[in-house]
């Protein structure tokens, strides 16, 4: 009886609307996925042939974007490649392996999530190492825009699930940064800091998520420094409070000289390539995802909506502050710990108020007290920073307008207060018009 | 004992620069219970403002050969710029602030850090990068005080701060609108059923403010001529820092604390390294605010973020 009303209702629907949603209706995620992996495929073989036929110089690198904004003649080429190269082999491709996709999903759906979540992630992670190989810009622009994505996870962590307004993450970032590149440079590389390596090169990649962890865990310590006083004052003193910690950091790096002082710390080994930054995403987007779903996630949100309820309640407060703000600040820094290692330089300058704007746009873009939201806003405003590129400081205008409008109409963010299911996500989907 | 008191000097200038910063955050923190995140680059367009003041009235004076004395133009310089960068704050508190005033405190804040950095990119985008030296409007002389030098910017940055503290506190206290600000700052939901519309008293908080920034702009612009879009960043969040070392919303704490924050700084200047400066003053601040977790003058009270 249900399905029969919402086939009227959609059936009602007229228009472009009704008639994209028939299109894309009944695709399920492993679909698109392959869909995506088949169209970087064809970019990966024939994409210098088809961008030579459409007039464009190379490859349109981050979606045409920069090219357009380069140079607008080249306006149609580039869209016609979009289409060409993604568009219409997504398209195809998804819908045509609707069935058999449809019958792999449903197959997962009944083995452990884990299962599932690894031959999702595997196809993804291998369209990207296509996507990725044909540019080294590509390839900084991915690494960076995941390593946005663990930080905003880990900022969502303090600011959206415990409502705390915390402005210490570069500097939480800092400490994981300069930590673990300590660990890589005083082991592991011969570097004008430290001198000579202490242990043979080749075991560094194996050690180097120990140096993460250990650069998570000294930021981690530092956020007690925030998590104490914020047992007796919270909103704009404890802000005021993190923002001094953020200063302190800062200020107290540069002026440490055996760790490159103002000058900072370069020559990092090369070890965060691709697969070990998506990994640690994926762990990181796993763990928070559970973290904030489970009792203590749940304990955030009462001490948001009302400590002395909380308290009553039988939430341990205390620790619950504690555990939130050092596990916020765990994943800041191995963040920060990859982030040295993917531009292979740090600096304390890198870890200023401009980078706590960022953080927060990303953060507050996407949407507070959820992973979904998390995830769209770091990787909006990291693909969008580096697609206005051209526009040279335009873009610095049009990014905050555009921070603005989405303020005024969802003050929470785009996405928030949702939950992240890969359950649901993987679910076959069957079109509804079937369902009859 | 001479380089002390020379310090205090110091200490007295600076602190004029973060007081009368920190007085607008606090000024519209005690009517909206938000801070204006653009409120330190009101400061720097303020000190632009009045660079293009300064400017004007020079080049009126050598086209119409009036011969206007240096301090005539300066203060004209301070009466214009603070009226015209007033302007700019109702203009942010429309945008950005009135549609969010039931929306959660955050994005308030963001939005406001979002006109900052619109404001630093906008006058980057008109201006250009080159950086503007601010006319010299009177020239320096320097007394001496036994060992200590004071030079006559020094007093007049001080004298002009204390000066228009002292008319806001005036304003504030005997003033119709004064009155209603502090009606506003006790009890938001009953005032405006007074009679009080506080889409009237928000846009005068702001402008009030803003006209304070421009006039730290100007006395920063004063002592250290060269203006870039950026000044306003460090300078704000230091200011905003001082805001709430005062107690939120306290007007007497965010004046004290402002000089306090000067005195801090420079003198951890002088004693430790002045390369240590910041951590030193920030960690007595952390110190400050973990006993004292609500400012000198703030009530203690605790707050639920609305969200």
């Amino acid at each position: 009886m249900a399905s029969q009303e919402q086939n009227t209702r959609q059936g009602n629907k007229k228009g472009f609307r009704a008639w994209l949603q028939k299109l894309l209706a009944g695709i399920p995620l492993i679909g698109w996925i392959s869909g995506l992996f088949a169209a970087v495929l064809i970019e990966y073989f024939l994409g210098d042939l088809i961008s030579y036929y459409l007039g464009l110089p190379k490859i349109p690198v981050l979606f045409g974007f920069l090219t357009v904004l380069k140079k607008p003649l080249l306006m149609p080429g580039t869209i016609g490649y979009l289409i060409l190269v993604y568009g219409l082999p997504i398209l195809l491709i998804a819908k045509s392996l609707r069935k058999p996709a449809n019958k792999l999903a449903a197959f997962l759906d009944k083995g452990p999530v884990s299962v599932g979540a690894v031959i999702h992630l595997g196809l993804f992670y291998g369209a990207m190492h296509f996507w990725t190989d044909l540019s080294d810009y590509r390839l900084l622009v991915l690494k960076l825009t995941m390593i946005a994505i663990m930080l905003t996870l880990s900022i969502n962590v303090i600011n959206g699930y415990m409502g705390e307004f915390s402005c210490s993450h570069p500097g939480f970032m800092a400490l994981g940064a300069y930590g673990a590149s300590t660990i890589t440079l005083l082991l592991f590389a011969n570097d004008k800091l430290f001198g000579d390596a202490l242990l043979p090169e080749a075991l560094g990649l194996y050690f180097f998520p120990l140096a993460l962890i250990a650069g998570g865990l000294i930021a981690a310590l530092g956020a007690l420094i925030i998590a104490i006083p914020s047992f007796r004052t919270r909103g704009d003193y404890l802000a005021i409070i993190s923002l001094a910690f953020l200063f302190i950091v800062k200020s107290l790096i540069e002026n440490l000289e055996f760790i490159g002082g103002p000058r900072g710390m370069s020559s990092q080994p090369n070890y965060s390539n691709l697969p070990m930054v998506f990994i640690v995403m994926v762990l990181c987007i796993w763990i928070i995802n559970n973290f904030v779903r489970s009792t203590m996630g749940k304990a955030l949100n009462a001490v948001r909506d009302n400590e002395l309820a909380a308290e009553v309640m039988t939430v341990n407060t205390r620790k619950t502050k504690i555990i939130a703000f050092m596990f916020g600040a765990f994943w800041a820094g191995v963040a920060g710990g990859l982030f040295a290692h993917v531009l292979r330089y740090v600096n304390p300058g890198s870890f200023g108020i401009q980078r706590l704007a960022e953080i927060l746009a990303m953060v507050y873009f996407g949407g507070l007290n959820s992973v979904t939201g998390s995830i769209v806003g770091a990787v909006s405003i990291s693909i969008l920073s580096e697609a206005l590129r051209p526009l040279e400081i335009y873009k610095w205008i049009i990014i905050p307008l555009l921070l603005i409008l989405v303020m005024l109409f969802r003050p929470t963010g785009l996405i928030a207060f949702t939950e992240f299911n890969p359950k649901e996500l993987m679910k076959p989907k069957k079109k509804r018009i079937e369902e009859q | 004992m001479d380089l002390f008191l020379q310090n205090i000097v110091n200490a007295l200038q600076w602190g004029s620069f973060y007081a009368l910063i920190a007085l607008g955050y606090s000024m519209v923190y005690s009517i909206l219970m938000l801070f204006n995140f653009a409120h330190g680059d009101i400061f720097m367009v303020g000190s632009y403002i009045g660079f293009g003041v300064a400017t004007a009235l020079l080049g009126f004076a050598a086209m119409t050969g009036i011969p206007l004395p240096g301090w005539l133009i300066l203060i004209l310089t301070i009466i214009f710029t603070m009226f015209f960068t007033s302007f700019v704050g109702i203009f942010i508190e429309r945008v950005g602030y009135r549609p969010l005033r039931e929306a959660p405190r955050a994005s308030a804040a963001i939005t406001g850090l979002m006109i900052g950095i619109i404001l630093e990119t906008g006058n980057l985008a008109i201006l250009g990068a080159r950086r503007l030296s601010f006319p010299q409007l009177i020239e320096s002389t320097t007394y001496q005080f036994g060992g200590v030098y004071v030079t006559n910017k020094k007093i007049l940055i001080v004298g002009v701060s204390l000066t228009l503290m002292f008319l806001l506190h005036r304003f504030i206290q005997k003033s119709k609108w004064g009155m209603a600000m502090r009606a506003m700052s006790f009890d938001f939901q009953a005032v405006p059923l007074m009679g009080i519309s506080i889409d009237k008293i928000a846009p005068l908080t702001f402008a009030i403010g803003s006209a304070l920034a421009a006039a730290a702009g100007i006395l920063y612009g004063l002592a250290y001529p060269v203006l870039d879009p950026y000044m306003g960043i460090l300078l704000g969040w230091k200011a905003f820092v001082a805001a709430i070392l005062g107690g939120r919303g306290s007007i007497l704490g965010a004046a004290l604390a402002g000089f306090m924050l000067g005195f801090i700084e420079i003198f951890a200047a002088w004693i430790f390294p002045s390369t240590l400066r910041d951590v030193i003053a920030y960690s007595i601040i952390l110190l400050i605010l973990t006993l004292r977790p609500h400012g000198f003058f703030g009530q203690a009270h605790s707050t639920q973020l609305r969200l």
